[in-house]
């Protein structure tokens, strides 16, 4: 007997705990009674680093306001907001019109800096940057072109000695923004591309191999020879990989960096629509780098919680203005003025 | 037997009343009820998952239906999805794992189970136990580079010289693909064979061993026809134990497979696997149908393993009667 009264008391001790644990979780989601409030956000991986320091300076200048960004994946970003299990959600690629009509309240998409992909390649006894023309590029991923000596490539790199070899394609194999964008642009400068493959976090592959993650793709790059891929400006610029240059739509080859990537952008504000789901791929202008794109916060226009609403829209002014000054020390590219303005503005529409 | 004639002494109505009660002071009954709740929880656990697999796929399961299984295009943008190249990915990776494995994991068991110093038998268990606890992902950066290098340098050339004239040895060497995947399958295993093995054949009875030597048979003659059979059944068990850890390892799997889901015969090509796709495309999978089919893909996953499983146990039933006839 005097066991079972052991367990009982253990069993009571269980519950007693669980029951603790449950009542602090419950505390730590409500705004607790000293005006706290918590805003939860969730989505891309690729705006996880300056998403998370903004969440840090804003909660420095505003102690009561804690901004908590998981960074789950654009589609699941997405789809938490869809569900409302989020107060805003991240997204590397603008919400089809499919996905906005299952919104209860309309979203709102707010460009917050801008990212770039660049081919990167590993040829051995290349160390010299590669020029690509859009056809060359599309070529090789359409598995058209099979060789790095093909004039298509060759042409444009008139000073180096190509091998015979056969390009081994390196493309991610989880679903990513950084393949949306490339496969955007692909779709806009080749029709064949458009045809027979499309733009997508995840599409058909017409050859070479996937590699997961940014890491994944450099990983393998590094250790095939002959082989090309693509990965984030960023991620190229903090692991110093080599990559090429690409001709854009002038005619210039350009080689990315942060002010080509906001020149893209620049270029595209003038035909801005207003509201803001906008491709910037293959954009005009002399020195716009041609595979740059926005990544988004997805903000409902309705927020019912007035506390909640006001300091999300604090949160918003300030990451236009104050907050760009974050973007460049974490290698991402920041919006142009003629943007952060058009975007202020519309910030009135969250009520 | 004082407490039933105690029983017999209560009013008819009251009688079961006072069984029930006796017979959970005896405490059985507790034992009973709370084993039960255990058990069947982790049935309904099992029930549920297949449950919400298959509401969840429901969009897929209707607009593909048993197509789904034969087609080859998984194509997102298109919204068209088949699973054949995943579920060939995925049987054939286990495949060569298993092909590498059980030889490997059982010599070694035998090994360790008869080796006289049971001191050393231990400790080598010990580190091959080691093997199943590094993370899978450790086992993928081993795999993109050390051993796909090594593949595409050293071994694939020589397999596709000395015997091209398979279809399975041939083509471009990538390093990466089905082989890279089935090898580092493979290693990740092998302790679960080596593990269970190695235990179920230490616990032959000792007698079965002396019975074996006393009538003359050498040491392995005594191993091989009286040892092994006997412990036939866990040996058994244990290979389809590496089997349902083959079958549903992702990130290493993902990390050395190449994500190509394309059908070849060659095991120098890259390819897919299910739990790979899965893990690869889930997170940014948007639309419904999309989603529907990944989580169809699951349920697929989940159907090979309990096939795979019920024909584990039919071959086990099946050697067990053919054991006892002969006996």
């Amino acid at each position: 007997m005097k066991k079972i009264a052991g367990q009982n008391w253990a069993i009571l001790a269980v519950l007693v705990a669980g029951l603790f644990l449950v009542s602090c979780s419950h505390n730590a989601g409500t705004t607790t009674g000293s005006q706290t409030v918590l805003i939860n956000g969730a989505g891309s991986t690729f705006g996880y680093p300056i998403y998370s320091r903004w969440a840090d300076d804003f909660h420095k200048l505003h102690p009561n306001v804690e901004i908590n960004y998981q960074s789950v994946g654009s589609g699941a970003g997405i789809r938490q907001l869809l569900a409302g299990t989020v107060d805003f959600g991240a997204s590397d690629a603008p919400m089809t019109d499919a996905q906005l009509a299952q919104s209860k309240s309309p979203v709102l998409h707010f460009p917050t800096v801008l990212g770039a992909v660049v081919p990167t390649y590993n040829i051995p006894g290349i160390s010299a940057e590669l020029k690509f023309t859009s056809q060359a590029l599309a070529g090789v991923f359409l598995g058209k072109i099979t060789k790095w000596n093909d004039p298509a490539i060759a042409r444009a790199n008139s000073g180096l000695k190509l091998p015979s070899a056969t390009i081994v394609v390196i493309h991610r194999s989880d679903g990513s923004g950084t393949s949306f964008i490339w496969t955007d642009y692909l779709s806009k400068v080749s029709v064949d591309w458009k045809n027979t493959v499309g733009s997508g976090t995840s599409v058909n592959w017409p050859v070479g191999l996937g590699g997961k993650g940014s890491e994944g793709v450099t990983g393998l790059i590094q250790q095939t020879p002959n082989s090309i891929g693509y990965v984030e400006l960023t991620y190229a610029i903090q692991n110093h990989i080599l990559f090429g240059a690409l001709q854009n739509s002038s005619g210039e080859f350009v080689k990315a960096s942060l002010e080509s990537v906001t020149a893209a952008a620049a270029s595209a504000a003038d035909s801005m629509p207003k509201d803001f789901r906008v491709s910037i791929t293959n954009a005009p202008g002399k020195d716009a780098y041609p595979i740059a794109s926005f990544t988004w916060l997805l903000v409902p226009t309705t927020i019912p919680d007035v506390a909640k609403r006001d300091d999300i829209k604090k949160f918003l002014h300030w990451m236009l203005a104050e907050g760009q000054n974050d973007a460049e020390p974490l290698a991402y590219a920041k919006l142009p003025t003629d943007v952060t303005a058009k975007e202020d503005a519309s910030i009135s529409e969250i009520h | 037997m004082p407490a039933r004639a105690h029983v017999a002494e209560l009013a008819p109505s009251l009688r079961p009343l006072r069984i029930l009660w006796d017979r959970l002071r005896r405490g059985d009954e507790i034992a009973h009820v709370v084993t039960l709740i255990f058990a069947s929880t982790v049935v309904g656990i099992t029930a549920l998952l297949v449950y919400q697999l298959w509401i969840q796929s429901a969009l897929s399961r209707q607009k593909f239906g048993w197509a789904f299984f034969a087609t080859r295009v998984w194509d997102p943008v298109a919204g068209q999805f088949g699973a054949l190249p995943f579920l060939y990915g995925t049987l054939l990776t286990s495949a060569i794992a298993l092909l590498l494995a059980v030889p490997l994991g059982l010599g070694t068991a035998i090994f360790l189970s008869e080796f006289p110093l049971a001191r050393f038998s231990d400790a080598f268990a010990f580190l091959v136990d080691l093997l199943a606890a590094v993370p899978s992902v450790i086992y993928g950066l081993l795999g993109i580079f050390v051993l796909a290098p090594w593949l595409r340098v050293s071994v694939e050339p020589v397999l596709s010289s000395r015997l091209g004239f398979l279809p399975l040895f041939r083509g471009p060497a990538f390093g990466v693909g089905f082989l890279a995947a089935g090898l580092i399958l493979a290693v990740m295993v092998v302790p679960f064979i080596v593990s269970v093995s190695r235990e179920v054949l230490i616990s032959v009875p000792r007698e079965q061993r002396e019975a074996a030597l006393a009538v003359g048979a050498t040491r392995w003659e005594m191993i091989s026809r009286v040892v092994v059979p006997f412990a036939k059944t866990g040996i058994i068990g244990s290979v389809f134990l590496a089997l349902a850890r083959a079958l549903g390892e992702t990130m290493a799997v993902t990390m050395v497979i190449g994500n190509d889901p394309k059908i070849s015969a060659s095991l120098f090509a890259p390819g897919y696997s299910i739990a790979a796709v899965i893990a690869n495309e889930f997170t940014e999978a948007t639309g419904n149908l999309y989603l529907s089919a990944l989580i169809e893909l699951g349920l697929v996953l989940f159907l090979v393993t309990f096939v795979l499983n019920g024909l584990a146990r039919l071959l086990v039933l099946a050697t067990a009667q053919r054991g006892s006839i002969q006996g």
